[in-house]
């Protein structure tokens, strides 16, 4: 099946099995490999992209499911002024280890600062919740999290939202 | 409460962010799957259905005919080349791909080759094996009863026994118990469960038909020891292999070691003449690879009326698999249990380890394992609470009675380990303070005439890490050493090659630090070079705590070396004694004339010119070392675990988890918090939601994350640590390693916290609501077999 999938911000257009998943599209056709596969059943999250700006765990999602849309991934994170304000804070509050899950941890958080640009620790976590990370134990991530919205608030920003 | 956000740079220890954050942040790791070699080829494993049955055929034709298939490999294929059974880490064989019997469910039986990965699952399929089941060992209990059925025929054995092992005095620890006015006892079962990295294993193998060279990337913590046993797996000569280990998705023992997918791809691609890669899914790693735990322990503990403890007295039944895969020093069957008289001073005790075969997957030490010191300590703390319930007694009291005296190290314990350094008590007040333990107390009692149900809990570590002194360990046959090279370049920056590899514990920035430590430069001038057997020098890896008290203690040596290799040069420079020279941030001064100095990078460039060198000085400053411990290193800690317990369903909340930390010197503060943060996780998933069990036949319970429960952002609470700091005396920088103290400590403190909440003498793990509320009832599972 042909389908033409725009991926941060670039259209694609391609030739797929109908059964193709689109964590393999992204990866392997695309060589977009900072979205990971880890289990399967859509328990890890370490798959997730956002899919029209919302988080969707893309190992259960085939891609002919994705014709037509917008799919952001963590290589689409960055803007040309450099890190998302979320990246920034993951390496200032070492909120990531092995880095497995951190693509996954770092676009749900980008789309729950869009939406609630002063989550609490409570929200940050309902909103991982989704996902696993073994190394880290959370806190830092959740620490990360709310320091990206704090300095999106002392730099008036909207969420720290890129404006590129 | 301790909290570390990354700083600006230190020239050496301090928190500081980490360097391999950069290309992690932005997706541009490289893990196993990220890698594409030409004309590669994909590959995926049949596997058993049954726990026990006998192969009566396999049928690969219609695999074999299927256009995108290149080769189907079988158990008959690797016979012919003498490949279908390897050596596991413990002297015992596993099959690679079964040719006369399945022995777990899971278990490999053929291997497909093809074009590429959706190809190789579509040809499993079509594949015709056929079986003759058999009855399973699933209850390791029942693994030596006369009838039971015999997994190990290929062994010719005729009983699932594998080992008897014991440690310590039996006489001495009979006589103190007999003497003894109380003696607690208990049965305990540390469930089996499963690292589960959030990768996969996996392996591309590359043999380069016209040099005969074979290179291996795969998802190895220690890859000169996967080099070395291919070597002697394969016949392949040891020179022409070259291990590669990419960035690593979390490793925590699950990727020690070799799987029979490995061995598999490699003879896939000796067989086609292109790289094959082999991927397992999330079902085969918690089916087939290692697992941890699995210890069925009966413990009894002796004390004098006023508390005093005088020693202890376990056997355990060792369920492990099907295939003795253990990783363990030859000398120790059980690894380093025999440390389970923990952090007390006693007079005696005394272990019997026995091991059996069940038809379960084989390994056994996985999972920030610490070769057993997980069983050991939760043996000790379960002990101490049960003792301090019978009796009425305070447990954090009884523990604080009875801890190793600071004045006591080192202090050789009843079973011959000879403890560096600590200050237990300190530690335990400080974990004590920090919670306000007399007030959750008062809290406690106050809700305990609500009807409302909190449990406190605590427990005191002393971990074993750094494996290990030569003498009494290895791996194989290979002693416990690893290497550090140093190369110095003439602009003073300088590359740092290891033999352990990081599975995320930020060995990149952690290693530059203590070379930055060491020769005042900064950590962004050091390069980390880890992986790469063929760039790397020899050693063991990766795994029990052991990078920074064996590997970092490799390049504190080494970096002095080259600090040494510069006075000689800077004295050549300075033109004066190398003796009166002080080396000062950085750079080696003139004692008493300071303005007179040569900065390292100014000694970097003069070692590689023209410079006239005292006569045997060879220049350059580049340096080698081999580390080979003299002891291990006894990191230690105090946990005090705050719970809430749902009477209706027996939903447990961890409210509050205090963490207080001794892991001697810390290098990097910031990651020293996090390993201890992801190691406390690991303590709620495995205290509260991880087991895996096996139903009658064998079949596996937990084979995916819909069944094998993880803990999530909503488990955990907001962890408060803290820290005492007691150096190892006997390591360069004091350090003692910290990987997995928390994993080790804390889930004692949470199985304390939820039985004190309950009012529950002892239930197994996990106390998921199920088993709480079935102990609340008196009726406790077993929670290593299937609820009927």
């Amino acid at each position: 099946m042909q389908i033409t999938v725009t991926v941060n911000g670039v259209e694609y257009t391609r030739d797929v099995e109908p059964r193709l998943l689109l964590v393999h599209f992204l990866r392997d056709e695309l060589g977009l490999t900072g979205t990971h596969w880890g289990c399967d059943t859509s328990n890890c999250g370490v798959c997730v992209v956002l899919l029209d700006g919302l988080p969707a765990k893309s190992c259960t999602v085939l891609a002919v499911m994705a014709d037509g849309h917008e799919v952001r991934t963590v290589e689409g994170l960055a803007g040309a002024d450099g890190l998302d304000p979320v990246q920034q804070a993951f390496s200032d509050m070492h909120g990531l280890q092995c880095g497995f899950c951190t693509p996954g941890m770092l676009l749900t958080s980008r789309a729950l600062l869009d939406r609630n640009p002063d989550p609490s620790p409570a929200e940050i976590r309902e909103a991982i919740s989704g996902q696993v990370c073994r190394c880290t134990g959370y806190e830092n991530i959740v620490r990360a999290v709310r320091a990206a919205a704090d300095r999106a608030a002392e730099a008036g920003t909207a969420a720290g939202t890129v404006t590129s | 409460m301790t909290t570390h956000a990354a700083a600006s740079t230190p020239l050496g220890f301090g928190s500081m962010r980490r360097k391999e954050d950069a290309r992690f942040l932005r997706g541009a790791g490289r893990y196993l799957d990220d890698i594409v070699l030409p004309g590669m080829l994909h590959a995926a494993i049949l596997r058993s259905p049954y726990a026990h049955a006998r192969i009566v055929s396999v049928d690969t034709s219609a695999a074999e005919a299927h256009p995108k298939v290149e080769a189907v490999i079988t158990g008959e294929t690797l016979a012919g080349l003498g490949l279908a059974w390897m050596p596991t880490l413990s002297h015992d064989v596993q099959a690679v791909l079964a040719t006369d019997k399945v022995r777990f469910q899971g278990q490999e039986v053929a291997f497909v080759v093809a074009e590429d990965r959706y190809a190789a699952r579509d040809a499993l399929g079509l594949i015709e094996v056929e079986y003759e089941p058999l009855p399973a060992v699933v209850d390791a209990t029942h693994a030596l009863d006369p009838d039971a059925p015999v997994i190990r025929d290929d062994l010719h054995r005729t009983d699932n026994h594998i080992f008897d092992w014991e440690a310590g005095d039996a006489a001495a620890t009979d006589e103190v118990f007999s003497r003894a006015d109380v003696v607690a006892e208990c049965d305990l079962l540390y469930p089996r469960s499963h690292p589960a990295p959030m990768e996969t294993c996996g392996s591309i193998a590359s043999m380069d038909p016209v040099s005969g060279k074979l290179t291996v990337h795969t998802t190895t913590q220690a890859p000169h020891a996967h080099r070395t046993v291919y070597a002697l797996v394969a016949g392949i000569p040891e020179h022409k292999i070259q291990v590669i280990a990419p960035d690593i998705g979390g490793g925590f023992g699950n990727k020690v070691g070799i799987y029979p997918g490995y061995v598999c791809a490699v003879v896939g691609s000796i067989v086609t003449g292109r790289p094959v890669k082999w991927v397992e899914d999330r079902s085969e790693n918690l089916m087939s690879t290692s697992f941890a735990r699995d210890y069925h322990m009966h413990g009894e503990i002796a004390a004098t009326k006023d508390g005093t403890l005088l020693g202890v007295r376990v056997k355990v039944l060792a369920d492990h698999g099907a295939f003795n895969g253990t990783a363990q020093p030859s000398k120790l069957p059980a690894g380093l249990f025999h440390v389970f008289s923990g952090s007390y001073d006693l007079r005696a005790a005394h272990c019997s380890v026995t091991g059996v075969y069940t038809n379960k997957c084989p390994g056994g030490v996985a999972y920030a394992c610490s070769f057993r010191i997980t069983e050991a300590v939760y043996l000790i703390e379960r002990l101490v609470d049960v003792l301090a319930r019978d009796q009425g007694w305070d447990p954090a009291e009884l523990r604080m009675k009875n801890l190793i005296r600071p004045e006591q190290f080192p202090y050789r314990t009843a079973l011959g380990w000879e403890y560096d350094s600590g200050n237990y008590p300190k530690t335990l007040r400080t974990a004590l303070d920090l919670a306000g333990y007399a007030e959750l107390r008062r809290e406690q009692a106050e809700k305990r005439a609500r009807g409302e149900l909190m449990g406190i809990g605590v427990s005191f570590f002393t971990e074993a890490v750094g494996a290990g002194p030569r003498k009494h360990m290895d791996i194989l046959g290979l002693g416990m050493a690893d290497g550090a090279e140093l190369r110095v370049h003439p602009t003073g920056k300088a590359v740092l090659r290891l033999s352990c590899m990081t599975q995320g514990q930020g060995h990149q920035t952690t290693f530059a630090q203590i070379v930055a430590e060491e020769l005042g430069i900064s950590p962004d001038d050091v390069e980390v070079v880890q992986g790469d057997t063929d760039q790397t020098p020899f050693g063991l890896g990766t795994y029990g705590s052991r990078s920074t008290p064996v590997s970092g203690a490799a390049t504190a040596l080494v970096a002095r070396k080259v600090r040494e290799r510069a006075r000689i040069v800077a004295s050549a420079m300075l033109e004066v004694a190398p003796s009166d020279l002080e080396f000062v941030k950085g750079r080696f001064e003139v004692r008493g004339d300071p303005a007179a100095s040569a900065s390292m990078a100014e000694i970097a460039m003069a070692a590689h010119s023209a410079l006239e060198l005292p006569e045997g000085v060879e220049g350059h400053l580049d340096a080698t070392c081999v580390y080979n411990p003299p002891n291990l290193t006894y990191p230690c800690g105090a946990y005090v675990c705050v719970v809430d317990v749902d009477p209706g369903t027996g939903q447990v909340t961890v409210r509050r988890f205090v963490a207080v930390d001794d892991c001697g010197v810390r290098i990097n503060p910031m990651v020293v918090e996090g390993q201890i943060h992801g190691g406390l996780a690991d303590g709620i998933g495995m205290a509260l939601m991880e087991a895996l069990a096996f139903d009658p036949d064998g079949n596996h319970l937990g084979a995916s994350f819909m069944d094998y429960l993880l803990p999530t952002a909503l488990e955990c609470p907001s962890w408060e640590l803290g820290e005492t700091v007691t150096p190892s005396p006997h390591h360069p920088i004091g350090a003692k390693g910290v990987g997995e103290s928390a994993t080790v400590g804390s889930p004692p403190a949470v199985v304390n916290a939820v039985l004190d909440a309950i009012g529950v003498r002892h239930a197994d793990m996990p106390l998921t609501p199920a088993q709480v509320w079935r102990a609340m009832q008196g009726r406790p599972l077993r929670t290593d077999l299937s609820v009927t």
